[in-house]
């Protein structure tokens, strides 16, 4: 089982996480859409920790089994958390005059989405999943 | 890491062949405005071949970037997205990008020299 971790400390790393993606979605089979999808997402959610709480963490791992090809991404800080997560979801909604997208957009790209915020804590998980043919 | 900008004729061409950064988006708005300006440039092609991931900041940026390119006069034209890239913009949501785009290179030069002749024809 496949497994990477990366700090999320400055926008260099937000570059290293979704290589990170694409690179683990291309040598599971995942076609070129996909790669794009979820580096696309990891892009959206590390440039969130970023902005919003300084640093954090990210991180992949091959999760398949032997009837599905699964990757799972977990992006988590430790900063001031999502004060209304319903609105955050909204398409357009942002508290830093920025698109407001980029929630909304990770949970359309990849095919489970969960997010899960408090104060002191937000934690977010992605899964791309692929039956095995 | 500074982005090239090219002077062909009445056009300015630049390539994003790097991961832009903030700081990067920020300082290449700054140099295409500066550019048109004094060069009076009529249009702006970006080529984008080399981006595989456009996300939402990036979008802004560029977005953000031809309002301003247009505001000192220039048209803009983005060209080289990849079909992935272009494909998952779509599915992000509505309209993302907001600036006219091309297939490729000679596109994007042919493209923007109609909305200049265009423009030229306007009135007032
Ligand atoms: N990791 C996070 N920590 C705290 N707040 C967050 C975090 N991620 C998102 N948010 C909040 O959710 C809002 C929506 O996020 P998003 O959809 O990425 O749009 P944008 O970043 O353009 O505002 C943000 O404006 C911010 O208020
Ligand atoms: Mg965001």
């Amino acid at each position: 089982m496949d497994k990477k971790r990366i700090e999320i400390k400055n926008e260099a790393d937000i570059v290293l996480a979704r290589q990170a993606g694409r690179k683990m979605a291309q040598s599971l089979g995942f076609g070129p859409a996909d790669q794009t999808r979820l580096a696309t997402a990891i892009s959206e959610l590390t440039r969130n920790v970023i902005q919003y709480a300084q640093q954090g963490i990210f991180e992949i791992c091959d999760q398949s089994n032997r009837k599905a090809i699964i990757i799972r991404v977990m992006v988590e800080d430790f900063g001031p958390g999502i004060a209304d997560l319903d609105k955050a979801m909204e398409y357009g909604f942002s508290t830093s005059q920025s698109l407001g997208v980029g929630l909304p957009a990770a949970k359309k790209l990849v095919h489970k989405f969960s997010i899960k915020s408090k104060p002191g804590h937000t934690k977010v998980t992605m899964v791309m999943t692929r039956k095995r043919v | 890491m500074k982005i090239p900008i090219l002077q062909l004729k009445n056009l300015l061409l630049t390539s994003i062949q790097v991961e832009l950064t903030d700081r990067d988006a920020i300082d290449f708005q700054y140099d295409v405005v500066h550019k048109v300006a004094e060069t009076g440039a009529e249009g702006l092609v970006i080529d984008i071949t080399a981006m595989d991931v456009v996300d939402s900041f990036i979008a802004r940026a560029l977005n953000e970037t031809a309002r301003m390119a247009r505001l000192v006069g220039a048209e803009v034209v983005i060209c080289g997205m990849q079909p992935t890239v272009a494909l998952t913009l779509v599915e992000m949501g509505r309209e993302l990008i907001d600036v006219e785009s091309a297939l490729n290179l000679d596109h994007g030069f042919e493209k923007a020299q109609r909305l200049i002749s265009a423009k030229k024809r306007m009135p007032g």
